[in-house]
């Protein structure tokens, strides 16, 4: 089976930096999976790739086994890709209800739109915020606000960079359980680094390191690596003996 | 569904107050008074095009007077040329909206940043202007029409009554049709930006990144809301054509930075606000022009700088805030 | 031989007006992102100043050289306080309130000395190349460009003022946070720039004629210069008044001075469509 989202030696070079060096991933339909790695690991450039935000110095993109590089952001999305950014990207002059409505709306006609417009914003237990401007709401709400922009579309897969950004352990553990409970119907990438959240999602892991995959598989087992313990608190491999892992 | 409603009505009240206008002011005011208004009905519909291209579109166009000086200038040389010159307006309306478009194929379609976005507006208008200056001579013609130059083409044609290429427009006639452009440019402008389409514009001014993640292609929206103010601002060009005559002024900077205060100070992000502010500011600089000592830019001047740091909203939302307090 | 000199003198005195006329904008945008749209009006002040200080019987070098920079330097310090302080970070709406200084500016002056030509005509007379002649005065315009690039230049690179303004070019809140005051930076490099400008205004006064709309005439070529150039002041400005000046010579050459021009704001189009971020976004990032 193809996957829904694939890489093929994606490589992202700013001058002579190499951002992301030579990524070959793959997504399945309904699959969760965490992309982590440490700050500068090129996890958001690799999202912007993805994204069509930056044009990848070399490599293909493929969805569905077509290949979409260097697509314009809207027809990603246009694709069925839903996308989270890392600083909450809202309409700010407009309602949360407005706002939302825009997403669904391509699709389908005024009145059924804000039906699902609705749907969405109760399904992230903010309907009480429909009519209120998003330019007043704070940080927290904003996130809902954007993941709620995402959902309502029904994309086939969702993107979410860095979602519990700013977040406290409260919010950052219900985030965990939104993300799975749309995993239900979605399949959904997340960019992370916060190993908390990583935890509590427990999905198959991708761990970023200098621009390329260090490795790739369950939770557990990333997480018990000894080699993501180095990049994540920077130990030198001699001294990887004589602490357990 | 209100909101909808309300659009409607402000779009219904418009097109009756423009009626109103037109049936009232030539019964009172002389030849010359009618004149001059339809000049301030076309400025008004220049300062709507822009209020609806910055105010909604998101896009500072530092050359609007461009599309306004295009639209007279295709619409003398079209009637010049033609026999009838109703048809000239189609080409003094289709001009504009292209060069609009093929301008603004260039600055969205190439991710040109806001203030560049500003140089390369401006930088076309004095390209227009300095072209349009140097066509003095008699080799400088198109068709029929003598481009003229510094002189402009003062024998321009008004409208005459359609079918009917013997018969011109009186003034009392051509300012009707104004006011009825205007009019009905306001309720086009309402009902626009009440549809999908416009709230999508509106929505990418707010969020374009956003905007482009929805699945909307922001290049595409941008462009056909500049183009709708092109074609707008040759509207009003042509208008002018009909009551003045082109000349190479309409290109200026000066012009250009009019349309920009007349938004400014009547409230970027309304349509009714520009138009009022385009009236009085125009009023002023008439009167300011009365004056034997004083030099109109210099109040122009002072009034610009003095509403950027006094009201940056502009006095529509500034007046409108201030009933609001006091009728809570 | 003496035709390609005498052109090629011709090109350098373009590209150096070009250059002199810029560097004031170059200035301003490059330290403080703000454009001034009353930039060509404060050429314009320059040329009047150095006028007046003619009239009142001061030296013509002094009055170009010391009157006129130090007058709309003044007049700079000014327009900062009562103005440009209250709107930064906004950019928008520094263009247009400057615009309005702008018109506010002509009318003021028009008001003052009328809508006449003044002026002086150049000193140095003309000087002898083969069968040609080219005036002195064009090349003291292209050595005076020179000086005062060089001028600049070595302010920022060599002096503690010229760190600190580089400082704070780089990156304004960590400047700050390292003590430095940028209000007062920025105070400094407005007027610096309205300085530089009314220097300008008084060097291309003999060449130009002086009106009191002759701001106009200049403000969207040495905007255009500056955008063109991109971030970096110096580097960016020369490059594109190189490169502009020389379109602008050649084409007014092949052509009319009109048309000239006109290929002129053409290839500045083509370039930021092709450069969105000015020639110095994508070469000599480095350079000041």
């Amino acid at each position: 089976m193809t996957a829904l989202l694939a890489t093929e030696g994606l490589t992202m070079r700013f001058g002579g930096v190499v951002a992301v060096d030579d990524v070959n991933l793959s997504v399945a339909e309904r699959e969760l999976r965490c992309l982590i790695g440490p700050n500068g690991a090129g996890k958001s450039t690799f999202f912007r790739c993805l994204t069509g935000q930056y044009r990848p110095t070399a490599g293909r993109i493929l969805w569905r086994g077509r290949d979409i590089t260097g697509l314009e952001p809207h027809a990603i999305a246009r694709l069925g890709i839903g996308i989270k950014t890392q600083v909450p990207s809202l309409f700010d002059g407009l309602t949360a209800l407005e706002g939302v409505t825009l997403a669904v709306r391509r699709k389908h006609g005024e009145r059924e739109a804000k039906r699902r417009a609705m749907a969405a914003l109760e399904r992230l237990g903010i309907g009480e915020l429909a009519e209120a401007q998003v330019g007043l709401l704070a940080h927290g709400q904003r996130q809902l606000v954007e993941l709620a922009t995402v959902v309502a579309p029904e994309p086939d897969l969702i993107i979410l960079d860095e979602p519990t950004a700013g977040m406290s352990a409260e919010e950052t553990a219900g985030t965990a359980t939104l993300i799975r409970e749309m995993n239900r119907d979605h399949a959904v990438i997340v960019v992370e680094h916060d190993m908390q959240f990583i935890r509590a999602i427990a999905s198959g892991i991708t761990v970023f390191h200098q621009g390329r995959i260090l490795v790739e598989d369950c939770a557990e087992r990333v997480l018990a690596d000894p080699r993501v313990h180095d990049v994540y608190l920077g130990r030198p491999p001699e001294a990887r003996m004589a602490v357990p892992a | 569904m209100t909101e909808d409603r309300r659009a409607l009505l402000q779009a219904v009240l418009a097109l009756l107050a423009a009626g109103f206008a037109a049936w009232w002011l030539p019964q009172v005011l002389e030849l010359f008074a009618i004149i001059n208004a339809t000049v301030y009905v076309a400025m008004a519909l220049l300062a709507l095009s822009l209020a609806l291209v910055w105010g909604f579109g998101g896009i500072l166009c530092f050359g609007q007077a461009a599309f306004f000086g295009l639209g007279g200038y295709a619409y003398a040389v079209a009637a010049l040329n033609l026999p009838d010159t109703t048809y000239a307006i189609p080409i003094a309306l289709g001009v504009p909206m292209l060069a609009a478009a093929a301008l603004g194929y260039v600055m969205f379609y190439g991710k040109v940043s806001d203030v560049y976005m500003g140089v390369i507006t401006l930088t076309v208008t004095l390209i227009l202007f300095n072209f349009i200056n140097s066509t003095a001579g008699d080799e400088w013609r198109i068709g029929a029409a003598p481009l003229g130059g510094f002189n402009g083409i003062p024998a321009t044609p008004p409208l005459n009554v359609p079918g009917d290429p013997g018969t011109a427009l009186a003034p009392e006639q051509i300012f009707v049709i104004a006011v009825a452009c205007l009019g009905g440019c306001y309720a086009v402008c309402k009902l626009v930006l009440r549809s999908h389409f416009g709230r999508v514009v509106v929505a990418i001014r707010e969020n374009e990144l956003r905007a482009a993640l929805l699945g909307y292609d922001v290049r595409f929206h941008k462009l056909a809301i500049f183009a709708i103010g092109g074609l707008m601002a040759g509207l009003a060009g042509m208008l002018f054509a009909n009551c003045v005559f082109v000349s190479p002024t309409m290109f200026s900077l000066a012009y250009s930075g009019q349309v920009i205060i007349w938004v400014m100070v009547g409230g970027v992000g309304t349509l009714l606000g520009p138009i009022i502010g385009a009236m009085l500011l125009q009023a002023l600089t008439a009167w300011a022009g009365t004056l034997p000592e004083v030099n109109p830019s210099l109040i122009l001047g002072l009034v610009l700088v003095v509403a950027v740091l006094a009201i940056p909203r502009g006095l529509q939302p500034t007046l409108a805030a201030l009933f609001r307090r006091r009728t809570p | 031989m003496d035709l390609a000199l005498a052109t090629g003198i011709q090109a350098l005195s373009g590209i150096a007006t070009l250059l002199l006329i810029s560097l004031g904008l170059a200035i301003v945008f490059g330290m403080m992102r703000v454009i001034n749209l009353a930039h060509g009006e404060f050429l314009m002040l320059g040329a009047y100043s150095a006028i007046l200080a003619v009239e009142a019987g001061i030296n013509l070098w002094v009055a170009m050289l010391v009157v006129a920079p130090l007058c709309v330097g003044l007049l700079g310090v000014v327009v900062e306080r009562l103005v440009i302080r209250r709107l930064y970070g906004r950019m928008v709406d520094t263009m247009l309130a400057t615009w309005g200084l702008s018109l506010a500016l002509v009318g003021a002056v028009t008001m003052i000395f009328g809508n006449t030509v003044a002026g002086f005509s150049a000193p140095l007379g003309s000087v002898q190349i083969g069968a040609y002649s080219t005036s002195g005065y064009g090349l003291f315009l292209i050595a005076a460009t020179l000086v005062l690039l060089a001028a600049v230049w070595a302010v920022l690179r060599f002096t503690l003022a010229g760190l600190v303004a580089r400082g704070t070019m780089q990156n304004a809140g960590m400047a700050a946070a390292l003590g430095v005051p940028t209000e007062r930076v920025y105070a400094l490099s407005f007027a610096a720039g309205a300085a530089v400008s009314g220097l300008a205004g008084a060097l291309i006064a003999p060449m130009s004629g002086v009106v009191p709309t002759m701001g106009t005439a200049y403000i969207a070529r040495s905007f255009i210069t500056v955008i063109t150039g991109g971030a970096s002041m110096l580097a960016g400005t020369s490059s594109a008044a190189g490169l502009l000046g020389s379109v602008n010579t050649l084409g007014t050459f092949a052509t009319t001075p009109v048309l000239g021009e006109v290929l002129m704001l053409a290839i500045a189009i083509v370039l930021l469509r092709l450069l969105p971020q000015g020639i110095t976004g994508r070469f000599f990032r480095r350079s000041l």
